[in-house]
């Protein structure tokens, strides 16, 4: 199991073996199709889905101060440019930010956590804002992460996982212990198999932290507050730190899904785990369906840690700060506009009847499509970016794989994309059990690029599975 | 603060001790740690002081450390209508040019705000050229929105045009876009190179040479690495100048113990400001090359240089201009960013770098490095394309861009000379000249007396001598040993940035001050 982990391919090198193979192969193929459709990505933007408008008028607003003169912008865009850049340096989105962030950006955030969290406290001196989630997960583990130790430091994470963050362990030195989601169960975690996972470590590891992700990527569970807290209290018994990566939280479609966060769980729980339990929660602006990745903002929340140790983390964080842009777009992420405001008719009709909408159609298609083939399955969809259905691939078909030197599903992406024009990422970056095969894919994308997906996929498979029969 | 009677009294001192040495008000963790039940907090935590990563420990950014933090405070206190001897306070202490008032580019700006929001394309209050601009960047992102992830290197047209602005700034020498990676700030890109540099362990850990003053985001990151800083000394009486003599000392003495592996060189410097000759970048060229280690510049100042007689040499263009002897041999990486020269835009976290000779199989690690912060910011990158792509004599924005960059730097010029003029009128503190980069970093005399009062309350005295300052005038600085100066020597970093009117009231106070402390401890 630790070699899966291992072989796991970068992402970005996969993509771009996926694109060179893809470019120089296909200038002379007679193309069925006009355009490579991308979803390999979380990227919504990248997929089609338009920029909140609010949002981007707001930043346009406060970049060029100008657009303030006149009517091009409704007020409340003109207003709230007005108290953000208020809350800049030299009132410009040029300068740079207190270490953890602008101050009133992050008491933003801390109420909005406590919206969210049915009103369990949130300090903003425990908030630090950084360029993208995985840039604060890093700084985290960082600190948790002794390189210098033996035997070196252990983290437990989940199977099939973020591919970024194995990369990040792994470049820190620390050891990546596996625990498996038990995809029959629609990806459930076990107990059993966490102290597994657990026990495994043992004369090869020293576990300090357990990772994990809700709602999921790649696969798309959404946690119960039953199994949030059956992790909680395993993470306090068995002295772990709890790093619950929590991007994907206002992407909860399932109908009997609800986000809990681990914080509220945790709360929940009450005393004397509640005051001891050390946990950080990271969020971020690029998921949701303000889908902003390019800006890269994100955040993490610390919860019960030693203050001797928060001023070292504060150290590592003041090196390089969050760019201002993201957190302008975070704060209008935590305080949208609210009925009453000018803006707020078409953002609600975007945010909370079209986008929705669009991804429930998405939800249900993708399910009933892919479930119709006998050699394709997925599991329901509750919540994240992302499908991650299996593949039952014939044994010619891994049998020409091995020939090509590729994994299974890497064969499949790559024939994908060549006679398809579709671009997915397969399930061996992620981690996967042993002998078994997945695609990702984004279903963060409008209505009718969806069915075109579908519809190219569809054809692919039939054709895929006829040929290695 | 009460503390509870179950604990016994040593413990309630050292609990004491150790939640009022935190830094801040605003910082300190969380405001009422929480007790366990022997009554002591990091008794029963997971992470603990003892057990985190010991290297963490290490990591110190005086630019934004102690001092920084009272000054915040200090904000907060005036802020709340508490008088003080000072009607504000003034953060000469980063280099944060729009902070102080700088202006952005409008071309910039008007660029950006139409990627933003593309609609205000059909909105005539835009110059043709800057929509045109924002067209060609939008077609380059994904779903033609700056929301999307760019490649982890970049975007493509993006790194072509610094590419091109590369060879156009060093007389034709090529640049291959493959070599140019799109960065957050040039911070990242400096730290990760030398996250790829640094290994071994023990007499074989890596050893990279760095200048003493220096940028403490180099000292931050050796630490953090656990790498061995093997600190040149550049030479104050010759203006800050590098000597080769001094870089030989000190690398044969670190050969001792550890391996060195690259020299990082700032230039313009900071905080000295001094710019490098040329014969004196051929001289590192060369030592680089004899000694085999990997060059780092760090060249984010290249514009703001303002002394007669100085000019910048691009290290990349020096080494091409010196054959291929050198050319097809030295490694070197070079690094720039949005944050400084003309266009003072910090917050937007755009950066490159270039790497030269690099191994294919190193630069396969360096992407899957980059990889983990998946891309830099977009908006930065979409700066960063503006920067080296500016408007061409023709284009309607031209004059407008010519008149707001030259009356930028024609500012900082005119600031640094004011800088060192008043400072050095001042008995008791030196000033070399600011030849270039945003800062003075005078030398200060510290009488005795103060010396041995800081020793007491367990600080640097240049560290003693500046919270003084702060809580006496509101200006904030950064000690100069924040910075590495030569021992029993002492220093301060002051930015060059405020307007002129109030750089000059800054300067006074400053000098005020400085006799004040002098005749107080004399």
């Amino acid at each position: 199991m630790f070699a899966t982990v291992g072989e796991r391919a970068v992402r970005g090198v996969t993509v771009q073996h996926l694109n060179m193979w893809w470019f120089t192969y296909s200038s002379g193929l007679r193309k069925s199709y006009r355009e490579v459709i991308d979803v390999s990505w979380g990227d919504p933007h990248r997929a089609g889905v338009k920029p909140l408008s609010f949002v981007r008028q707001v930043l346009a607003a406060c970049l060029y101060s100008e657009l303030m003169d006149g009517d091009k912008l409704m007020v409340d865009v003109k207003q709230r440019a007005q108290r953000l850049l208020g809350t800049c340096a030299g009132g410009s989105v040029g300068s740079y930010c207190a270490t953890a962030g602008i101050p009133q950006t992050l008491q933003s955030v801390s109420q909005y956590i406590m919206r969210r969290d049915g009103g369990v406290p949130c300090h903003p001196e425990n908030i630090y804002i950084s360029p993208g989630s995985q840039w604060a997960l890093t700084n985290i583990l960082k600190v948790l992460v002794n390189s210098e130790a033996s035997p070196r430091t252990g983290v437990l994470i989940p199977v099939p996982c973020h591919s970024t963050t194995i990369i990040s362990l792994t470049t820190l030195g620390a050891v990546a212990v596996p625990y498996y989601l038990r995809e029959e169960r629609g990806w459930a975690l076990e107990m059993e198999e966490l102290q597994r996972a657990l026990d495994s470590a043992k004369g090869v590891c020293n576990p300090v932290a357990l990772y994990m992700i809700n709602p999921g990527n790649p696969a798309g569970y959404v946690q119960s507050r039953k199994s949030i807290q059956e992790v909680i209290r395993f993470a306090a018994e068995k002295k772990l730190f709890l790093l619950a990566d929590e991007v994907f939280q206002d992407c909860v479609y399932g109908k009997e899904s609800e986000f809990v966060s681990y914080k509220r769980a945790l709360a929940e729980i009450g005393a004397p785990l509640s005051d001891s339990v050390e946990l950080a929660s990271f969020h971020t602006a690029s998921k949701g369906l303000m889908g902003e990745c390019g800006l890269r903002t994100g955040y993490v929340e610390l919860v019960n840690l030693d203050p001797a140790v928060m001023k070292h983390i504060n150290n590592l964080f003041s090196t390089n700060s969050c760019p201002i842009l993201g957190q302008i777009a975070l704060d209008v992420m935590v305080n949208p506009p609210q009925p009453g405001d000018p803006s707020y008719p078409l953002y609600l009709k975007v945010r909370h009847f079209y986008l929705p909408a669009s991804l429930a159609q998405n939800v249900r298609r993708v399910e009933e499509v892919i479930n119709s083939f006998p050699d394709f399955s997925c599991q329901p969809l509750e919540g994240g970016a992302f499908a991650f259905p299996r593949l039952f691939l014939p044994p010619k078909a891994i049998e020409r794989a091995k020939e090509a030197g590729l994994q299974p599903d890497t064969f499949y992406c790559l024939r994908l994309l060549e006679e398809a024009g579709v671009l997915f990422s397969p399930g061996t970056e992620y981690g996967q059990k042993e002998g078994t095969y997945h695609i990702r894919f984004c279903i963060m994308t409008p209505s009718d690029t969806m069915e075109e997906i579908l519809r190219r996929l569809s054809a692919f498979h039939e054709q895929f599975m006829k040929e290695f029969s | 603060m009460k503390l509870p009677s179950s604990m016994n009294h040593g413990t309630a001192l050292l609990w004491k001790r150790r939640a009022l040495s935190s830094l801040s008000t605003t910082r300190r963790g969380l405001p009422k740690p929480k007790m366990s039940d022997n009554g002591t907090t990091s008794r029963g935590k997971v992470l603990t002081i003892d057990n985190m990563n010991p290297t963490v420990k290490k990591v110190e950014y005086a630019v934004r450390g102690p001092i920084v933090q009272r000054a915040v405070e200090l904000e907060k206190e005036l802020s709340e209508g508490m008088k003080k001897p000072f009607a504000e306070v003034i953060k000469a202490n980063i280099g944060d040019a729009q902070a102080m008032g700088q202006q952005p580019i409008t071309f910039f700006r008007q660029v950006l705000a139409l990627c933003s929001y593309p609609e205000l394309l059909s909105d005539s209050m835009f110059p043709e050229d800057a929509k045109s601009r924002a067209c060609r960047i939008l077609n380059s992102c994904g779903g033609n929105s700056m929301g999307a992830y760019s490649a982890s290197q970049g975007i493509d047209s993006v790194r072509q045009d610094v590419a091109r602005f590369i060879e156009r700034r060093d007389g034709g020498v090529p640049c291959d876009p493959d070599n140019v990676y799109l960065t957050t700030g040039a911070s990242d890109g400096i730290v990760t190179m030398l996250k790829l540099l640094v290994c071994g362990e023990g007499a074989t850990r890596t050893g990279v040479m760095i200048s003493i003053p220096q940028y403490p985001l180099y000292s931050a990151a050796l630490a953090e690495l656990g790498a061995v800083q093997i600190n040149y000394y550049l030479n104050e009486e010759k203006c800050w100048s590098l000597d080769i003599g001094e870089l030989q000392r000190s690398l044969d003495e670190a050969r001792l113990h550890c391996n060195p592996r690259a020299l990082c060189i700032i230039n313009p410097g900071n905080p000295t400001g001094q710019v490098q000759s040329r014969e004196c970048i051929e001289d590192v060229i060369r030592f680089a090359a004899k000694e085999r280690l990997f060059l780092m510049a760090d060249e984010v100042y290249q514009d703001n240089v303002y002394a007669e007689g100085c000019q910048f040499h691009s290290f990349k263009k020096v080494l091409f201009e010196m054959g291929p002897e050198y050319s097809e041999t030295v490694e070197l990486a070079s690094f720039h960013s949005t944050s400084k020269c003309y266009m003072g835009e910090c917050g937007f976290r755009g950066g490159y770098m270039e790497i030269i000779n690099m191994d294919n199989d190193v630069k396969d690690q360096l992407t899957k490095l980059l990889s983990v912060r998946l891309c830099s910011p977009v908006p930065g990158q979409a700066l960063m394309d503006l920067v080296v792509n500016p408007p061409q004599p023709g284009e309607p924005s031209y004059e407008r861009f010519i008149k707001e960059r030259t009356a930028t730097l024609s500012a900082l010029a005119e600031k640094a000379r004011l800088t060192e003029q008043v400072l050095n009128t001042v008995e008791g503190i030196r000033c070399n000249p600011v030849q270039g980069a945003m800062y003075s970093f005078p030398r200060i005399t510290i009488p005795e007396k103060a010396i041995q009062e800081a020793k007491k309350l367990g600080q640097q005295p240049d560290m003693f001598y500046c919270m003084k300052m702060l809580e006496e005038t509101g200006i904030c600085l950064v000690p100069g040993s924040g910075f590495g100066q030569r021992e029993g020597t002492y220093h301060f970093r002051m930015t060059i940035l405020p307007p002129t009117d109030k750089l000059k009231i800054l300067l006074n106070n400053v000098k005020e001050f400085h006799q004040r402390f002098t005749q107080q401890y004399s």
